[in-house]
């Protein structure tokens, strides 16, 4: 939410946390007091001028759902779980900021490295594609030759989860 | 003594750009008398796809244990991303009946159930809980006197508390006391729990950057010769990338950067070369004239 901008009524989902609750990581997001001890501590916070974990759950309790799943910010959250281990409501912020990304690349919302760290999985298991140099220079240093991965596996399992779908949604 | 075998998690970034903590961990832990089994055969942890679905996170590293199980034995990772990824799900899906019973709906698909038998630990877990100090201790044949190292624990390493139970992440000790094993001195700085930033690299750069510059900052006023770290990307973070920040931000650091194994491979009289220290991106050429 920029600076400045007022809040809109109509944009408001009063359900949207209950929405929220229900998922697993995001079941304490109601109980949020807003006492800020996430945001003091946060190391993103520190050098960023739009990520605060506090106005983040703020916006979710009050329903800004299409605020918050276009915005640019949540995938901020460099997932270092300090606001988690220090929050004395045991919120678990950063299981709401995964929540909300989890939701926001359903709408296709997805910064492009997602994209690309998914779909070197489906092609390779891995999430780097790494260059056939590198696998002999491996061995060359005395190292055990990487095992390939069951792409079979790995392909039926992101199928079966809808999670292929996600990636290939939105396009390339 | 119970026995020290484990199946090696090597994970993806390891092998893509991070072959030195690879090659020093396998030396120093043969030396110790630890036995890494290699995995037949795995994929990445999940840790990457928890943004985008977070069972699509647990069903990468659910079939990954399942291998494990099958091979009798724990994991045990040399990337703390991949430890507390791998952690997480292990727990979840032990304690969520209800999870488990769905993520097992989708594993029958390719012939897995998780059963939930076995554990997950990264290898400093390892050093500390089941090889212990006075252990490492005695593998230590020339001891680092006089050399100043600041540690750097990481955030996966220590958190979530609740999911990691290792250590006290407000005032982490163990890898500090690792790093007094050797011999060398652990010196304290400013912000030492702070996150590298690396896991936002992909969408915005300049804020690991600068928690990156702030860090090597607090490790020069502490007048330390080397940082220890024990991860691939907050080794990218300080290593690879400090000749850019030096660039970007118009200060020299010339901070060597080592993957513990490599600091604990010295002190055991293991060769620069045995330990790939050629691979680090800041020579660590004056820290090797200060140990000899």
């Amino acid at each position: 939410m920029a600076e400045g901008t007022g809040i809109q009524i109509s944009e408001l989902d009063p359900k949207f946390k209950y929405e929220l609750r229900k998922v697993h990581g995001a079941e304490k997001i109601t109980i949020c007091f807003q006492c800020g001890t996430c945001t003091a501590g946060c190391p993103i916070a520190r050098f960023s001028d739009v990520y605060r974990p506090r106005r983040i759950l703020r916006m979710a309790q009050l329903g800004l759902r299409s605020r918050l799943l276009s915005s640019e910010f949540i995938w901020l959250c460099a997932s270092c779980f300090t606001c988690v281990d220090r929050c004395p409501q045991d919120v678990d912020i950063a299981g709401i900021l995964r929540t909300l990304k989890n939701l926001a690349a359903e709408e296709g919302y997805l910064p492009p490295v997602y994209r690309e760290l998914a779909s070197n999985i489906m092609k390779t298991g891995l999430a780097y594609r790494i260059p056939e140099l590198r696998l002999k220079r491996r061995e060359q240093m005395g190292l055990p030759p990487l095992p390939k991965a069951n792409l079979e596996v790995v392909r039926r399992l992101t199928e079966v989860t809808g999670f292929s779908r996600l990636i290939q949604a939105g396009g390339e | 003594m119970s026995e020290l075998k484990y199946l090696l998690f090597l994970g993806c970034a390891i092998p893509y750009r991070v072959t030195s903590y690879e090659i020093s961990a396998r030396k120093v832990a043969q030396r110790l008398g630890i036995e890494f089994v290699d995995m037949p055969e795995y994929n990445c942890c999940g840790l990457p796809v928890e943004p985008i679905s977070y069972e699509g996170m647990l069903i990468l590293a659910a079939r990954n244990l399942c291998v494990a199980e099958q091979q009798e034995l724990n994991l045990v990772t040399l990337c703390p991303g991949c430890a507390s990824t791998l952690k997480k799900a292990n727990k979840t899906l032990k304690e969520d009946q209800k999870l488990r019973e769905k993520i097992n709906g989708y594993l029958k698909e390719v012939g897995l159930e998780f059963k939930g038998t076995i554990e997950v630990k990264h290898l400093v877990h390892v050093l500390v809980e089941d090889v212990g100090f006075e252990r490492i201790k005695e593998a230590v044949k020339k001891p680092l006197t006089g050399l100043k190292v600041a540690e750097h624990n990481g955030c996966h390493l220590l958190r979530p508390s609740k999911i990691i139970g290792f250590d006290d992440p407000e005032n982490p000790l163990m890898l500090k006391r690792l790093v007094e094993a050797t011999g060398a001195t652990a010196v304290d700085y400013m912000d030492k729990t702070q996150c590298c930033g690396a896991p936002i690299v992909g969408v915005n750069e300049k804020i690991p950057l600068q928690l990156a510059l702030d860090k090597l900052r607090n490790v020069r006023a502490a007048g330390a010769d080397a940082m220890v770290t024990v991860c691939p990307f907050c080794h990218m973070m300080f290593d690879m990338n400090q000749p850019r920040i030096e660039r970007m931000f118009n200060e020299k650091f010339g901070i060597p950067v080592l993957h513990y194994p490599q600091l604990l491979g010295l002190a055991m009289g293991l060769t620069p070369e045995e330990l790939a220290m050629r691979e680090l991106r800041v020579k660590p050429s004056r820290i090797l004239e200060l140990i000899k």
